[in-house]
């Protein structure tokens, strides 16, 4: 029977208490809900650890019990609380190996949502750790790819900052990628933006757009697989990179080694400039299917426009 | 406190402080090209709480700050391996990489500093969570205003963790003395997270008399100690500075004389003979 995200991530850190000696750690960890129900209702002598208020302190903690080898899961209810709570995670956790010989695993669980909850709480904030060595990045949006995640971690001695997203913990389904020699455009996608990207092929196709898919599990290291470059440079008018996170961060950085690799144009669509506010109309969404559809046909206009000029 | 047992902290710090003295020979002469931190003046609060954890049967996890030579050396790291490691050499205890500030081995527990002043604080804390195992950490004064640090002991105290934080105060961050930046001390927000806090000076005397609960709960002793040598590198404050180091030895007299003349030869010896080696 197939289960669904929320299911499987509780699954997973039920395994690694029982069976692993491990620890889950956060902040308000059993209030409202068992943070989206993903957290087995269990007592601290068993694993599940309430920590204070004091994130940035939280983050240091996470770091030495990183360094006992009990591959803590640290819970961040917000990704943009990493503001406070990655500090001591990249500065130490993220080098222990490098410097000191000394691994430090720690699996980072960091939870985006959106939706009126302002410039901090609100989206994916991945790219905050991307530019510092020795940390991984994944963000898995599927059960499958949620147990791969947990499984390449307890494998390897990396700090893991697991991406997550709250829209994702009801999702059974696999997401395929969809890759041919005749694509029109290819969207790559990242975190919930995966589940637009879908959305729109399947429009697109009725208009007879033929639209190519790939799904960015691995943010870091981003490994860009054959096929995608392949259906990337057999592109009619190049691809577009979503993101959940500011189009200055992580999703500019791929649009650039896939441009370089390719030498075919890769936009970027993902958080406006911009900060959000705490209201729908001050929102700061990650791009829709309209959004999305609109630039996609933008970009082909301009690429037909420009061939009619010459 | 027994005679042999203050003896046994001032070998250590006769230890410390010769090799210290021996840094600031190179480092003037530019054999040390990297910025050092030296903790002479500050010696005898790693030699009289290493004694002590000796005679407790205790290796504890030690989390050190920045200023950390005599944490490692008081604590039974290998000297050779430190001078190695000023010289910035791949034999060093940190393969080079850790130069003064980030000395670490896992022969005596000691987690490197990463740089980021009171890291170390809920570093230690969680280790000390994760593992139960007895744990000190060190601070300077300035690092032990750091928010994080002082939202890690709140949860240490919380949870009643074997920890023992100990704020080597000199008085300085940098040069900016504590009364410009703070009107508060240590032991008073320890007391407030229902830490036992103590402010005491750096005499042996004083800290082994606060050892009764070492390790038994979470406790805070703020030691008011002297830098004898700047923030960083071999440049002095003032040479009026009160020195535990000449005091304790003339205190204790001829025995301390000729464990100090000893580690001052040999520690000579062994800088000369690495140095050999470049």
């Amino acid at each position: 029977m197939e289960i669904t995200v929320r299911e499987t991530i509780k699954k997973t850190i039920l395994n690694h208490l029982k069976k692993n000696n491990g620890l889950i750690l956060g902040q308000c960890l059993a209030a409202v809900g068992w943070v989206g129900g993903t957290i087995p209702e269990l007592t601290e002598k068993e694993g599940v650890i309430e920590l204070s208020m004091a994130d940035v302190a939280n983050g240091g903690i996470i770091v030495g019990a990183g360094l006992s080898n009990r591959r803590p899961i640290y819970v961040i209810r917000y990704q943009g609380f990493n503001w406070f709570n990655a500090p001591i995670i990249l500065n130490y956790a993220c080098k222990s190996k490098e410097l000191w010989d000394v691994p430090c695993p720690i699996f980072i669980r960091g939870i985006a949502m959106e939706g009126s909850i302002g410039p901090v709480a609100g989206s994916s904030h991945h790219s905050l750790y991307y530019r510092m060595p020795g940390v991984k990045i994944i963000s898995p949006m599927t059960p499958k790819e949620y147990n791969l995640a947990y499984k390449s971690f307890m494998n390897e001695e990396e700090v893991y900052y697991v991406s997550e997203h709250r829209a994702s913990y009801d999702n059974k389904k696999e997401l395929a990628d969809f890759l041919s020699n005749d694509v029109d455009i290819i969207i790559f996608s990242i975190s919930i933006t995966r589940f637009e990207a879908q959305k729109v092929r399947d429009i697109l196709e009725k208009e007879n757009l033929k639209i190519g898919i790939a799904n960015i599990l691995w943010i870091k290291p981003f490994e860009i697989k054959k096929k995608w470059l392949q259906t990337l440079k057999n592109s009619k008018f190049g691809g577009i990179i979503l993101d959940d996170d500011f189009e200055s961060g992580v999703a500019s950085d791929m649009a650039y080694k896939l441009m370089k690799l390719s030498k075919k144009k890769v936009e970027v669509m993902g958080l406006k400039n911009k900060s959000a506010g705490f209201s729908r109309k001050s929102d700061n969404l990650p791009p829709n299917k309209e959004e999305i559809i609109t630039k996609i046909k933008e970009i082909i206009k301009k690429n037909v426009d420009y061939k009619n000029t010459l | 406190m027994n005679k042999n047992f203050r003896l046994e902290i001032f070998k250590k710090a006769s230890l410390c402080r010769n090799f210290e003295e021996q840094v600031i020979i190179n480092v003037n002469n530019k054999n040390i090209k990297i910025p050092v931190y030296v903790s002479a003046g500050q010696e005898f609060i790693a030699a009289a709480i290493s004694t002590i954890c000796k005679k407790k049967k205790i290796k504890p996890l030690i989390f050190p700050q920045h200023r950390c030579h005599s944490t490692y050396l008081a604590f039974g790291g290998n000297i050779i391996k430190l001078i190695d490691e000023l010289l910035g050499r791949e034999s060093g205890c940190t393969k080079g990489k850790g130069g003064s500030a980030s000395i670490h081995s896992k022969d005596i527990n000691m987690f490197g500093h990463d740089g980021l002043m009171g890291s170390n604080g809920p570093i230690g804390v969680g280790a000390c969570f994760a593992t139960k195992n007895p744990t000190v950490i060190f601070l300077g004064d300035a690092a032990a205003e750091e928010d994080y640090v002082l939202g890690a002991l709140g949860w240490a105290s919380h949870k009643k963790l074997p920890i023992l934080f100990i704020i080597e105060d000199n008085n300085f961050s940098i040069l900016t003395k504590k009364s410009v930046r703070r009107n508060w001390n240590m032991k008073d927000v320890a007391r407030a997270f229902k830490l036992e806090g103590y402010d005491i000076k750096d005499d042996p005397r004083e800290i082994e008399k606060h050892s009764k609960f070492f390790f038994k709960k979470p406790i805070l002793l703020n030691i008011n100690t002297n830098r004898i040598y700047w923030h960083a590198g071999g440049g002095m404050d003032s040479n009026k500075i009160f020195d535990r180091f000449e005091n304790e030895k003339k205190i204790l007299g001829i025995e301390a004389i000729k464990i100090n003349e000893y580690y001052k030869k040999n520690i000579e010896k062994l800088w000369k003979l690495q140095l050999e080696k470049q």
